[in-house]
């Protein structure tokens, strides 16, 4: 073999392992897609069965049984709903400590990370009292309220990474032209990081999206969100995989597909900027 | 700019940061120290430190403590070894990157309730999944995953979502190491062991450091799949602190007990951070 030969032949086979690790990883979704076009009978069948007719009775039961379109607009709601308002608390906060650090940014910064490890669970008695006490158990206004202040340290540690890097020259020039903060905040540094402010927020609304422990919690049945209303499909009332498949794919297939837009802005963001 | 107005605008997220921490918190602590039953709510008398002793003298207690570790350790051993080695082979060029990328980051964006139901039902079922057929076809017993390996089947799930993080991680920090350091080192004759040991390894130290700490914070609050697939059953083998916790508050109604528990869980937690910090803590910078 000559030397290019050889090269060929080494691409050739990291393209079939990297082929065969992707097509391994990614079978289980590919088969609860598949599946939800099954019949029940079909589902189970042994061995698989990969060539049948498609049906799409399983979407129009999932929707009949478990009102698919109410819990989804939960899930729309509540996680763009907190994105929006974490974002509106994070984005002055993560201004003022980028353009003037004091002593205590690195503190302040390290603290509001830290406010993340502590265990959900640790506060579950409180919270779920708290809710109950004031007439918010299984209301979507519950969970906004806790999916911002969940994922507020996230968003202030991202968006901090990001403004940081912004030229100050331009933000120095806009105040000697008489710029008040607001202004600055508005006119300069939005339309400077709207790329980043965007992957904030995408990040924040997948990590809403998904987030299982409080809505398993709090909103059982009324404003319960796509991840609650998956749940009830655990309960043995018997084999039904293809609607079962049919209900997880309408659950995951935004968020999924939303994914696979931004993956690469998610990297960077759940890694605060750390990894470019 | 004046100090002030920069006080004004971090306040909000301060604020509402050390409410969100201090005012939950505090009422732990309150409950953990009396007698306080969601069935019997006028009868909450001071009782010391026998929440805690119930807790900890209870049978689930040391199998859950061992279990949140194990299950932390193993994801985390799991995700990051192979992240490292897969991402490794990866990135180098091949035809269809950008879709092997977008196939292998999937299973992130898969909710926990989503994730535990396929593996229970189609993947781990002992007769009509996917697992039970692969067995039987190559002549084996189909094995009853979720009632023979609990533990294991729930580590499986877990690393199944973080894998995919930790692959496209890696895969995003290689992509910035130098290539003609790399180049320079196969000059010399460097074997591809010694330039992943000695240039890869170094690079992805940071990234791995990130990995590890995001996962830890996921890892140690892990509760749908196993709510979803196995109860924390059979028995207490797939019981994590967190399940724990969650069956004395919402399934028998002991607050009192509950909040004890969950402040062990903020202690576990921050022993871990501890440790960890220090481990890690020297590849993080602010």
């Amino acid at each position: 073999m000559t030397l290019n030969q050889q090269r060929k032949f080494k691409t050739f086979l990291t393209g079939l392992f990297a082929w065969s690790v992707a097509l391994v990883l990614f079978f289980p979704i590919f088969w609860m897609f598949i599946t939800s076009f099954k019949t029940e009978l079909q589902a189970i069948s042994v061995p698989p069965a990969l060539f049948f007719e498609p049906t799409l009775e399983n979407y129009v039961e999932v929707q009949e049984r478990s009102d698919y379109v109410k819990h989804a607009l939960n899930s729309v709601i509540t996680s763009f709903g907190s994105t929006i308002l974490a974002l509106i608390i994070a984005i002055p906060a993560a201004y003022s400590m980028a353009f003037f650090p004091g002593k205590r940014t690195k503190d302040i910064l390290l603290w509001m990370l830290s406010t993340k490890m502590l265990p959900a669970v640790g506060v579950l008695m409180p919270i779920y009292l708290l809710s109950r006490d004031y007439g918010l158990l299984d209301t979507r206004a519950a969970l906004v309220i806790i999916f911002t202040l969940m994922n507020l340290p996230i968003i202030v540690w991202m968006l901090f990474s990001y403004f940081k890097d912004l030229p100050k020259e331009i933000l120095e020039a806009a105040r000697m032209d008489g710029a008040t903060p607001w202004d600055e905040i508005v006119k300069v540094v939005l339309p400077l990081s709207l790329g980043a402010i965007s992957s904030t927020a995408l990040l924040s609304i997948v990590l809403c999206w998904n987030e299982a422990f409080w809505s398993l919690n709090l909103t059982p049945s009324d404003a319960a969100p796509l991840t609650a209303m998956i749940a009830s499909y655990s309960s043995p009332e018997g084999l039904f995989w293809a609607k079962l498949s049919a209900a997880s794919t309408l659950a995951c297939a935004p968020i999924v597909i939303f994914g696979w837009f931004c993956q690469k802005q998610l990297v960077q963001g759940l890694t605060f900027g750390a990894v470019k | 700019m004046k100090r002030s107005i920069t006080r004004l605008l971090m306040a909000p997220s301060v604020i509402l940061l050390l409410a969100w921490m201090i005012i939950p918190l505090s009422m732990t602590i309150y409950f953990s120290t009396i007698e306080f039953s969601l069935y019997n709510p006028d009868q909450n008398g001071f009782v010391g430190w026998e929440n805690f002793e119930f807790f900890i003298t209870d049978p689930a207690f040391m199998p859950a403590v061992a279990n949140t570790l194990i299950l932390l350790l193993s994801v985390l051993f799991i995700t990051v070894v192979f992240g490292v080695m897969l991402s490794a082979l990866i990135d180098k060029p091949f035809y269809g990157q950008g879709i092997v990328r977008v196939l292998l980051i999937s299973p992130f964006f898969i909710m926990p309730t989503v994730n535990a139901l396929i593996w229970k039902n189609m993947m781990m079922n002992p007769v009509y999944g996917i697992f039970a057929w692969i067995s039987t076809s190559f002549g084996l017993e189909p094995i009853d995953w979720l009632s023979n390996h609990p533990l294991m089947s729930i580590i499986m799930m877990v690393s199944w979502q973080w894998l995919p993080f930790a692959i496209l991680v890696f895969v995003t920090a290689l992509q910035s190491q130098d290539t003609e350091q790399k180049e320079a080192a196969q000059m010399d004759g460097a074997t591809g062991l010694h330039i992943f040991r000695y240039l890869t390894i170094p690079h992805l130290a940071r990234p791995i450091a990130v990995v590890v700490m995001i996962e830890t914070i996921f890892l140690l609050a892990v509760f749908a799949e196993i709510l979803v697939s196995t109860n924390g059953g059979p028995g207490y083998d797939s019981t994590n602190l967190t399940y724990l916790i969650y069956n004395q508050a919402l399934l028998q109604f002991d607050v009192g007990t509950a909040s004890a528990g969950g402040l062990l869980a903020v202690v576990l937690a921050n022993i871990v951070a501890f440790f960890l910090i220090r481990a890690v803590g020297k590849n993080l910078t602010v």
